[in-house]
């Protein structure tokens, strides 16, 4: 009773420090916070509470409770065959029938009584330990049981955090590799700060005889996992369980938190989600968070609570950043964001030009250029200047930067009595390319030029336009529009770019 | 030359009208020095296994269907609470009958005090523990495969496929070098002392050895760790007690 009162008192301070900040930053208490020495809160009260336990990729609602409670919790050890690739079946053993197992959440104090239900049709022994059990092996001795039986032991949940459980039934490895891993959320007594959407997301390895990808089923290759030689690295169990429609929906202006775990049973995961920076990541328990973090380590056996605000819609890709893992073993998912976009924050393709090392020269100019043609203020200066970068970049490896070309194998621009005599059949040449021989300033040259139709009309024009009014040459002009007209009316030689 | 002579052994019925109809089949083992997974003692790795007789194939539901005849107190709706959980013979078609898809199939579904039962009726008894996995080391042309990889990842195969299927039919797996079938791939099996095997409930648990003689599944204490196979087959007779019953566990006879 006091002692309740006393914990009472405490969750009220705690919540009155908890103030206007628009992160919620402080609800997070500063300095140590006792760990399992603060975490009993005394005997469950009021009526026992039957877990949600949901599949990944969701997670149940929050307790919403403000006491600690009596908390029955029923999970089913299934084995199943299912798909974890394109064609590729594998015996997996789950925790609920998933991989990773259902997701259990509960907060600091309660009381769990867990009841380890094994499936009739199971093969095998298992149990369970779960890392946020204080207790020796963590319940997997008390909670060993054999197919068509179901065992159950109670523990208090003293640590708050984010706490992986796996199978501990000999041979641990062999359980672990077969899936049988999740997570079990400890919410500290305030709950955790709310947000827009949860996702529950678990890495693992798995070993398969046949190699990555190869058809039919697949069984357990026990010296590729001893040798920690992994045939695939999944989030959530399969090749594509979160990719195409089971992407992970959300939308901008959304508050994201994620519960990642890494099952194991051999490899660390370097978690991070491509286009995205973690605001908040809280390792394992961790009552303080880390801030603006790119990519996070989770151990095998471990979890982190990573949280970010979605500014830019399109696909975020979830990796191992192990990045061979991501293109050879399966290591991706897919956050899909919807929204408007926002290209203050991030624009999207604007400039895709041939790029020689030797050559760098200043996009701005054709930046610059490139907005003033779309709203039609273009001068004949701007189109020189862009035209200049993209020359240096395109053309003059073979024409060189002098426009002198090189004697009987290029011809010269500088001064060229063939360019300046036919404004249009040098946009064509550009455009389409040139075989044959041709004369220039007298002397006659037989080379190939290749269609540069890769350029878009606006860039075909800024560089002729640079070339009519550099080196000594006569001046004028070409438009994109010009390009335009002779683009669609002439015949690019097959293979052309575009 | 033990084959040979496995054909043409019936096994002798003890106690005339106790004992079910079906004759089967079993073959002389000779027994030797052997290095089981769960050394015998701390600092023991051998044991010796003495020579015996075992069942060429596992008991199928219709040999265990003609005991239940005989013995009637041990059809599923007489049979004592003590020895049988709700699992019990649950598959069968009758109280007393398997029926027809199910007779040739290995009877699963029984307790070890019921694959007790049927041994001592036919004179015999349950293999132990030494026995069985000293007949199970054997590949179809070596006494002791165990070190061979291929033959390792063959029976590891059976552990990656669910236990959903039909069973086989008994005797239908090719014959070891022992002429014993069955041992690998169908069901698991009773020996006679899993009761006393005493492993770990926790198979990392390391323990105190002398506390606790066959503290035999943990990591450090588990001689030949890779040996995931007979790993398994411990850990799921350690799971079940006496009364328990499990759709893929089988038993056979020795004596």
């Amino acid at each position: 009773m006091t002692r309740n009162t006393i914990a009472m008192l405490l969750v009220a301070a705690l919540l009155a420090a908890c103030g206007e900040s628009e992160h919620a930053a402080s609800t997070h208490p500063v300095g140590p916070t006792g760990g399992s020495l603060k975490g009993d809160f005394g005997p469950a009260q009021g009526e026992a509470v039957h877990a949600v336990l949901t599949s990944p990729p969701e997670v149940p609602a929050a307790t919403n409770r403000k006491q600690p409670a009596k908390v029955i919790v029923e999970l089913e050890v299934i084995e199943v065959d299912k798909q974890i690739a394109e064609g590729v079946t594998y015996t997996f053993w789950t925790f609920g029938g998933t991989v990773p197992g259902s997701f259990i959440r509960v907060r600091q104090g309660d009381t769990v009584e867990f009841h380890l239900k094994n499936h009739p049709n199971s093969k095998m022994p298992h149990n369970i330990d779960l890392h946020g059990v204080t207790g020796p092996g963590g319940g997997a001795a008390s909670s060993f049981t054999a197919p068509g039986h179901a065992s159950q032991f109670t523990f208090k949940a003293l640590n708050q955090g984010l706490y992986v459980y796996h199978c501990a039934t000999a041979p641990v490895g062999m359980h672990v590799a077969n899936g049988m891993y999740g997570l079990i959320l400890v919410e500290p007594p305030e709950g955790l700060p709310p947000v827009d959407k949860e996702f529950y997301v678990m890495q693992g390895d798995f070993y398969t005889v046949g190699k990555y990808r190869e058809k039919g089923h697949q069984a357990f290759d026990m010296q590729k996992a001893i040798d920690e030689n992994a045939s695939y690295v999944l989030f959530n169990g399969a090749e594509g369980a979160l990719t195409g429609p089971q992407a992970l929906k959300a939308a901008t202006g959304q508050h994201i938190r994620m519960f990642i775990g890494n099952g194991g049973p051999n490899l660390v995961s370097s978690f991070h989600v491509i286009g995205e920076i973690f605001d908040k990541v809280q390792y394992e328990g961790g009552t303080h968070f880390q801030e603006n973090v790119q990519t996070t380590l989770i151990p095998a056996g471990g979890a982190a609570t990573v949280e970010f605000h979605l500014e830019v819609p399109g696909n975020y890709v979830l990796v191992d950043h192990s990045i061979f893992r991501a293109f050879n073993k399966g290591a991706v998912a897919i956050l899909e964001v919807s929204g408007a976009p926002r290209a203050d924050i991030y624009s999207g393709k604007q400039l895709d030009e041939v790029y020689l090392s030797d050559r760098l020269a200043d996009p701005a100019a054709i930046v610059t250029a490139a907005q003033a043609s779309a709203s039609g203020t273009l001068t004949k200066d701007q189109q020189a200047k862009a035209g200049e970068v993209l020359f240096k970049g395109t053309c003059s490896a073979c024409h060189q930067d002098t426009g002198a070309g090189i004697p009987n194998v290029f011809p010269p621009l500088a001064k060229s009595d063939f360019l300046l005599a036919d404004h249009k059949r040098a946009i064509g040449i550009v455009l389409n390319g040139l075989t044959g021989p041709v004369t220039v300033n007298g002397a006659t040259y037989n080379s190939v030029m290749p269609p540069m139709s890769q350029l878009n009309d606006d860039e075909v024009a800024n560089i002729l336009t640079f070339t009519l009014n550099s080196w000594g040459n006569s001046g004028g002009a070409v438009t994109a529009k010009e390009v335009a007209q002779v683009r669609a009316t002439t015949k690019r030689a097959e293979g052309a770019a575009h | 030359m033990n084959r040979a002579c496995l054909w043409l052994v019936s096994l002798a019925i003890a106690g005339a009208g106790s004992a079910p109809a079906a004759t089967i089949a079993s073959a002389p083992i000779p027994g030797g020095r052997f290095e089981s997974v769960l050394p015998p003692a701390p600092n023991a790795k051998e044991t010796v296994v003495a020579p015996f007789r075992l069942d060429a194939a596992l008991v199928s539901n219709a040999d265990f269907a003609a005991f239940v005849g005989k013995h009637p107190e041990w059809r599923r709706d007489r049979i004592a609470g003590l020895f049988a959980d709700e699992g019990y013979l649950r598959h069968w078609a009758g109280a007393a009958d398997p029926g027809p898809a199910l007779a040739r199939q290995p009877v699963t579904q029984v307790s070890w005090f019921a694959a007790s039962a049927y041994c001592e009726a036919r004179g015999a008894r349950l293999p132990r523990w030494y026995e069985w996995e000293f007949v199970a080391a054997a590949s179809a042309t070596q006494p002791d495969a165990r070190d061979d990889p291929a033959w390792r990842q063959q029976i590891l195969d059976w552990y990656s496929k669910s236990a959903r299927g039909a069973l086989p039919v008994v005797g239908a797996t090719p014959a070891n070098y022992f002429g014993i079938r069955d041992l690998h791939g169908v069901v698991w099996e009773w020996v006679e002392d899993a009761g006393s095997m005493l492993v770990s409930d926790d198979s990392r648990e390391q323990g105190d050895p002398n506390r606790n003689r066959f503290c035999g599944t943990g990591a450090l204490s588990f001689e030949q760790k890779d040996n995931y196979a007979m790993m398994m087959r411990i850990a799921m007779l350690s799971s079940m007690k006496a009364a328990y019953s499990s759709s893929s566990m089988g038993f056979r006879c020795a004596r």
